[in-house]
């Protein structure tokens, strides 16, 4: 193993050793505890462990290491806290937007990369930039109301 | 067994509501805590469906208090009452009515308590919020009372609950408990607990199902961080420090494991000829013979349904801990107990070793993974020596070795008399039986029970009673009022793939197949295909479902698009469960797209009302899935469809928008809501197409290839 992998992880920098090939979904949940990123299909299929990579929603699965070099990632937990909760976990709350809930780290997060380019969007938009994300108990409606409602300012 | 319960084991013992009756005692259900809260514990677990909620909701209606002091306790052997499966929409019906009289007898002992501690009579208490306030000063609360011994007793059932209108929560949307920890993430999954010590163990998969091992390099799987390499038969895993290391190991041992393999599972293409030449068992489900009529001549259809997957988004995972001598489990699995029994068979343990405990997993819509990924997490962590093993299935083990919901076939002929309306209604169905669940057999049904050493026969799936609503023939008797009917069940006994639970069981096929025949035959009359289920229909609350989703729809004053269709379809689930009626609207062009689906719904009693219109959103979006995509595929040795590319699911651009009328009836029973819509929506999809298209397509899925075979 060579010099430790530099990134930044929901603000806080860190300096990672392991082999710079690992699954950034491994690096985030074995060795930072970050346990709301979801494995689904260690493939980029279902999008269940989506992370933002510099604002880009991208597979953690089969992001290796070095890929996140000297980036910014960021998993549901550094999206928002209850205290200060960002707009779409508002949302996802106020519309009941799930029912079991193993893909919704995902979802907000191919939400909140939809949100920042593009903060107004149209239903099928919010629909297309979900297209990649599998959700199996069928509260995609609701999904897709509750991105709504946090692009109108939580209304 | 859910389906004991349903049909009353509990001996001989006055019938009490519900799970009440197999589980007497007060304190199993509830217990008042000083700390100024209640734990009820109910033996029926989260799967998704929101049953948290609903539950909390009717204790605290009953006991006077506010929603959050109610906490629930997980499932447990440890000490939950044993209600058998979370399966068959039966939780309301049976767990919360079971909790709805113990809160309500135990707000009674706790008010004779209060009673005589100040002395007054219990006319003049009242309850608010578990303060409890009596003439003048005179007060108390449940905390202050707070006693074991007060619900260390059998429950009477004599306590009547609060009649329907002065209940506060039920009957209102309540927020769900577990979405404000699901959207930050924080943890509340089985998937994402992590113990001191904890080990993550894999299993390597044979090439082929039935396959056995003749020989292994153990050494091939020794890497750096290998606690234990296991072989017990062909039943193969590594125990690691990490995941990713287990899953290398288990590479290196599949890459010099000697496998004998076989060919075992029947042909793909022709599933409906594989299931009429197995040898099977055949019940007859209904009967009955009306005067004779004559008949002109006879109308017969047969449809088909795959096997499908249950298609988790989160593959199957379990924590396995030995210790003391004994195991704890920690499993998503819907019966703690059921899987409790066949792990003792499996593991040769007495079962009072066997802990089995309930965390919240990835959705659950039957018998999937989870109990078996939890027999493979108890065999791997034999060999880590007290430290406890994860073990998370991959996604090839989700789609691949998970139980599967049952192909069937389903053949109807209907004798038309010269108006062609039916006089004679024959009905058959050919599937495996529709569980192989744990703890119900005198072997145990979980996978890598088959691969050890010494293995365990497995035996075919059953169907339940119909009395508890069945298995293969769930929905297979028509509601209508035909003069004769005989409705037959093949139950086939070879089964190459693991058959099980999913969803509405029988109901898919047997709707999907009846309610496209009685449209056929309405078409054919030149008749509404709403006014004909109407004339034949007489229950009101069937009736009344099918008003409201013809006019919500805009059924008769709806304009003629080339290209587009309406289709309706109606089922009672069960025949004793929830009515529902749904209107599809589709867009047929290369392939179809369903516009919409309005759906009206009666479960009686209404619990939650937002819990109610998720669940059959939820269950109507995942039952279009199964209509438009969904086929299982294999070779003869084993199942490919093991990705999401081989298995594809709905996405969010394909879903439907989804119109939900639920009529409320606070006076009757509450029924569950999970299952009803799944047979309805396929049947109107198909129906929508024939009005969009003029084309029957009785073979789900409803793909591209075969609209365009079809059309000739």
């Amino acid at each position: 193993m060579g010099e430790p992998v530099r990134l930044t992880v929901n603000g806080t920098e860190r300096a990672i050793a392991a082999e710079p090939s690992t699954p950034l979904l491994t690096v985030l949940r074995s060795v930072l505890g970050l346990t709301a990123t979801h494995f689904g299909c260690g493939s980029n299929q279902c999008g269940a462990c989506n992370v933002l990579l510099d604002g880009y929603a991208v597979a953690s699965c089969d992001t290796p290491l070095w890929a996140a070099a000297g980036k910014h990632v960021t998993t549901l937990e550094g999206l928002g806290t209850p205290e200060k909760p960002h707009p779409l976990q508002s949302a996802f709350m106020a519309e009941q937007a799930m029912q079991c809930g193993y893909c919704i780290s995902g979802v907000l997060i191919s939400a909140a990369a939809l949100l920042n380019a593009n903060p107004d969007p149209s239903e099928a938009q919010v629909r297309a930039a979900l297209d990649r994300n599998l959700c199996r108990c069928g509260a995609h409606n609701r999904m897709v109301r509750a991105v709504l409602r946090a692009a109108r300012g939580g209304r | 067994m859910a389906y004991q319960i349903a049909t009353g084991a509990g001996g001989d013992r006055p019938r009490l509501p519900g799970s009440l009756h197999v589980n007497r005692r007060l304190s199993q259900w509830l217990r008042i805590r000083r700390a100024g809260y209640v734990e009820i514990t109910s033996g029926k677990v989260e799967l998704g469906q929101g049953i948290l909620t609903a539950l909390r909701q009717i204790a605290a209606d009953e006991l006077d208090v506010s929603l959050d002091r109610v906490r629930l306790v997980p499932a447990s052997t440890a000490h939950s009452p044993d209600e058998g499966v979370t399966s068959g929409s039966l939780s309301v019906q049976e767990s919360g009515t079971a909790l709805r009289y113990a809160c309500a007898e135990a707000r009674a002992i706790y008010l004779a308590a209060a009673a005589r501690k100040l002395g007054v009579s219990v006319e003049t208490l009242r309850i608010e919020d578990g303060e409890i306030a009596g003439p003048g000063n005179l007060s108390t609360s449940y905390w202050e009372l707070a006693d074991d011994a007060l619900l260390a007793r059998e429950a009477t059932g004599a306590v009547a609950p609060k009649p329907a209108g002065d209940r506060r929560l039920a009957g209102n949307a309540a927020a769900r408990v577990d979405i404000p920890d699901k959207v930050f993430g924080r943890a509340r999954f089985l998937h994402d607990l992590v113990l001191p010590e904890m080990l993550h163990g894999r299993v390597l998969r044979p090439p082929s199902i039935g396959a056995t091992l003749e020989s292994l390099d153990k050494h091939a799987g020794r890497l750096p961080g290998v606690v234990a390499v296991v072989r017990d038969g062909s039943f193969v895993g590594v125990v690691a420090e990490t995941e990713a290391v287990a899953k290398k190991a288990v590479e290196r041992l599949r890459s010099v494991a000697v496998w004998r393999t076989c060919k075992s599972l029947p042909d793909a293409a022709d599933i409906p000829s594989w299931l009429k030449a197995q040898p099977v068992e055949t019940t007859v489900v209904a009967s009955r013979s009306g005067a004779p009529l004559p008949a002109t001549r006879t109308v017969r259809r047969e449809y088909t349904k795959p096997f499908l997957a249950h298609a988790s988004i989160g593959p199957s995972c379990a924590i396995a801990h030995w210790r003391g001598g004994g195991v704890h489990v920690r499993t998503h699995s819907q019966g703690v107990y059921n899987l409790q029994a066949d792990l003792a068979l499996a593991l040769g343990a007495a079962r009072e070793r066997v802990t089995v405990e309930h965390v919240e997993g990835a959705g659950c819509y039957g018998h999937n993974g989870a109990d078996d990924v939890a027999l493979d997490a108890a065999l791997l962590a034999r060999a880590a020596d007290g430290r406890p093993v994860r073990v998370q299935w991959s996604r090839e083990d989700e789609l691949g070795w998970a139980p599967f919901g049952p192909a069937m076939l389903v053949a109807i002929e209907a004798d038309l008399d010269a108006d062609g309306e039916v006089v004679a209604w024959r009905h058959q169905a050919w599937s495996n039986g529709h569980s192989i669940r744990p703890g119900r057999a005198k072997t145990p049904t979980l996978l890598a029970a088959a691969h050890l050493a010494k293995p365990f026969e497995q035996i075919a799936a059953i169907n339940a009673p119909l009395a508890a609503g069945g298995g293969a023939e769930r929905n297979a008797v028509p509601e209508y009022d035909f003069p004769s009917l005989h409705v037959v069940n093949h139950r086939v006994l070879t089964m190459p793939l693991r058959a099980s639970a999913l969803r509405s069981l029988g109901a898919l096929a047997n709707v999907f197949a009846l309610e496209q025949m009685v449209d056929e035959i309405a078409a054919e009359r030149g008749e509404n295909p709403v006014a004909y289920r109407l004339r034949h229909l007489s229950d009101p609350r069937a009736r009344a479902v099918i008003e409201r989703a013809a006019v919500r729809a805009g059924w008769s004053g709806r304009k003629r698009v080339e290209g587009t269709g309406f289709g309706i379809a109606y089922a009672r689930y069960k025949a004793t469960g929830a009515y529902c009626a749904v209107v599809a609207e589709v867009e047929a062009e290369r392939e179809i797209r369903v516009q919409r689906l309005v759906i009206a719904v009666d479960v009686g009693e209404v619990i939650n009302p937002d819990g109610v219109a998720n669940q059959i959103e939820g269950g109507a979006i995942q039952a279009t899935s199964w209509t438009l995509k969904e086929a299982v595929q294999f070779d003869r040795e084993r199942v490919t469809s093991d990705t999401w590319e081989t298995y594809p699911i709905l996405r969010f651009s394909e879903v439907p928008a989804v119109e939900i009328d639920i009529i409320a009836r606070p006076d009757e029973k509450p029924l569950g809501a999970g299952e009803a819509a799944q047979g309805p929506v396929a049947a109107a999809i198909a129906n929508a197409v024939n009005d969009a298209l003029g084309i029957r397509i009785r073979d789900l899925p409803i793909t591209p290839e075969r609209i365009v075979a079809a059309m000739g």
